[in-house]
């Protein structure tokens, strides 16, 4: 019903709670008790915590490369909030708020940003795919876990993300078309935040809106206010109903902005007006997202201070650690390219090792 | 026991696999009702249902890719490549994915996964039907990389391929599909990954082949029957990892070495191979490491083809000249 109302080609887009704040939807608000709207909103504020000293971090010379998340607060924590126990998160590279409240720890985030693979090994039981750099392949993966989930009746839904450039590739249009052939149980994101590193989003695709994708592939798309953190949250746990009941995938498309740049090695200034980040920087996710937990009585001002203060003195210990962690041991590079090291991998090891022993490097 | 061909070898395999593990699916252009081009999936779709054995889109990405997330949720995907030349457009996610899944998560995700295809000249056919990708599947850390030359070992590689928790590349030499017939066991067995075979003992010299090239090396010897040389052919059966033991003591003893290869030659496995001789059997030679390969060039088409392709006279020629060096 909700897909069938707002209909991309109709250029219609979701909005519950506007950028001042307000309920602009009252009928679609969604009825979340207070337990979950403030561990969502907690989680929205350590991940903005985290984000913003990882890139500290990393302009103290401290973290290598580093994607900044700021800005996708609402589109990510909205979809992760909206997902059920046993499904699925497959992340693309900027996901890091969605992936920690699917139960990624910091540790591993910053661990992997530190340039370590173990970054990557979650838990058992955490059904989250690592940080995937090559854009547009994630689709095809989540595509292929819902398969496996259809087949072996395992009632699980496939969440993935992507960005507005990533709906450029291939992998894109071949995963979604490849999940509609086959009824999967696939919900795709697409974080549109204008850019695709430098280029912007008009340059990617004639089409007026991404969500409209989803009419070639036979499915449901709509578009959201990606900075409401209740729009995205009902359209996903509307998308996800779908995909779950055997319907098959959904497209969302959540209209957004990156507040950072691309990576700590890109400058933004170069390609956009700084009138244009003050426009989006009103739009802001979290502001609406405060002013609502305030108006709704479940947070207050005193709890914002000690949260984000309990928040960054969280985020400073877990960096120590990885800190700590210094350089990966030799066999650590060589072990996991095989579940058993083949005779050539040892013989590598094993030589190298007796070179590094002998005082080589 | 039955005598089948290397086609109904696979299919075998397929089955008998399929109908043990429930988590073992087949896929692929064509793969599901028609049973593939070649018709080497036939009859599987039929027993195991459509969600199990399936027709995909013409989307290689899409193959490669969802048997990435496939092996993730806890399935055995076998995957079919409908011809080599096709492989590129998957390709990304065989090389950027599957191969590096274990390592990127640090042994949390290995993958169990089968990419299947037929690879190699001689059918006469179209334009990227007649590749030899030995070298793009070999030169990748995480994947491993089979192929067989007869129908005993098409079945036993190909069960230990869909056992293995890695991804292997299960490449099926297609002109000799149809052609040659051998007593296979109706049971399961397996042929070890990584393990060449002495085709046929010898004392002259050691001459590498895998694939297609084991039956053109075979008539070269033939062609030599009366020049009173001993060659020692051994079939490679693995691209990667290679046997280094089979093929190091085979040269201590003979002291020459030859690598036959239907791909194109530069970077090609025989370069691998041939430095693999002189690091660890240079001492023992009589002779520098050598090759027969395919040349330089695009895989010509029906009416060229013949150019490119390595005949058994070349190897018998290459054999006499390496013997009487």
């Amino acid at each position: 019903m909700l897909f069938s109302k707002y209909d991309p080609l109709k250029k219609k887009q979701l909005q519950i709670l506007n950028e001042k704040g307000e309920i602009v939807n009252k009928e679609l608000e969604p009825k979340l008790d207070k337990e979950t709207l403030v561990k969502m909103y907690k989680q929205a504020v350590l991940g903005r915590v985290a984000d913003i000293k990882a890139l500290q971090y990393q302009r103290q010379g401290r973290m290598l490369t580093y994607a900044p998340n700021r800005g996708h607060e609402a589109a990510q924590i909205g979809t992760a909030a909206a997902m059920a126990e046993q499904d699925w998160y497959i992340p693309g590279f900027r996901d890091f708020y969605a992936m920690l409240y699917r139960g990624v720890t910091l540790e591993q985030i910053y661990l992997y940003w530190y340039g370590n693979e173990w970054g990557s090994h979650f838990d058992e039981g955490v059904r989250v795919t690592p940080v995937n750099v090559i854009i547009g392949s994630q689709i095809n993966h989540a595509s292929g876990i819902a398969y496996a989930s259809k087949l072996m009746k395992k009632n699980e839904v496939a969440v993935t993300a992507i960005g507005d450039g990533g709906t450029s590739h291939g992998e894109f249009y071949e995963g979604m078309n490849f999940a509609g052939v086959f009824n999967l149980p696939l919900v795709t994101l697409v974080q549109n935040n204008q850019y695709a590193i430098s280029t912007p989003r008009a340059k990617a695709t004639k089409a007026e809106t991404l969500a409209q994708k989803a009419v070639a592939f036979g499915i449901p798309g709509i578009q959201v206010d990606g900075n409401d953190i209740l729009a995205v949250y009902v359209a996903m746990k509307e998308a996800m109903e779908h995909a779950r009941s055997g319907k098959g995938p959904v497209l969302v498309e959540a209209v957004t902005y990156r507040l950072g740049p691309h990576t700590t090695s890109d400058d933004p200034t170069l390609y956009r007006e700084d009138s244009e980040v003050e426009i989006w920087e009103k739009k802001d996710p979290m502001i609406r997202f405060k002013k609502y937990m305030i108006d709704k009585g479940y947070w207050t001002e005193e709890e914002q201070k000690a949260y984000e203060e309990e928040s960054d003195n969280y985020v400073g210990e877990v960096f120590r650690k990885v800190e700590a962690t210094g350089e990966a041991e030799l066999l650590d590079v060589f072990k996991y390219t095989y579940e058993e090291m083949t005779p050539q991998l040892i013989e590598q090891y094993e030589t190298h090792k007796k070179f590094l022993e002998k005082g080589g490097k | 026991m039955a005598v089948i061909n290397l086609l109904t070898a696979i299919n075998q395999a397929l089955d008998q696999k399929m109908a043990e593990d429930p988590t073992v699916i087949v896929y692929g252009e064509d793969a599901g009702y028609e049973g593939g081009v070649f018709r080497v999936t036939a009859g599987l779709q039929k027993k195991y249902g459509e969600e199990r054995v399936f027709d995909t889109p013409i989307s290689e990405a899409a193959i490669t890719g969802n048997a990435v997330g496939m092996a993730i949720n806890g399935l055995r995907p076998v995957a079919e490549i409908q011809f080599d030349g096709f492989v590129f457009a998957g390709y990304t996610e065989i090389v950027t994915h599957m191969a590096r899944y274990r390592n990127r998560s640090r042994g949390r995700y290995g993958l169990p996964i089968v990419v299947r295809f037929p690879v190699g000249g001689g059918i006469r056919a179209l334009e990227h039907h007649s590749e030899s990708l030995e070298t793009f599947m070999g030169h990748i850390p995480g994947l491993k990389v089979v192929i067989p030359s007869t129908p005993y070992d098409a079945k036993g590689l190909l069960i230990s391929a869909i056992e293995d928790p890695d991804p292997v590349i299960y490449m099926e030499p297609k002109r000799i599909y149809r052609s040659g017939k051998q007593e296979v066991p109706e049971e399961i067995y397996r042929i070890p990954i990584g393990k060449a075979k002495v085709v046929q003992p010898g004392s002259d010299i050691t001459v590498v082949a895998w694939g297609a090239m084991v039956r053109e090396a075979e008539k070269a010897i033939k062609l030599l029957e009366n020049e009173n040389i001993s060659v020692e052919l051994i079939d490679l059966r693995t691209i990667n990892p290679i046997d280094e033991e089979a093929i190091i003591q085979s040269v201590q003893k003979t002291g020459r070495f030859l690598v036959v290869q239907e791909a194109v030659k530069t970077y090609g496995p025989g370069a691998e191979l041939m430095s693999l001789v002189n690091e660890k059997a240079f001492l023992y030679l009589e002779a520098p490491p050598t090759r027969v390969t395919g040349f330089d060039i695009t895989v010509p088409l029906a009416r060229g083809e013949m150019h490119h392709f390595v005949q058994p006279e070349r190897i018998a020629a290459e054999i006499k000249k390496v013997v009487r060096f």
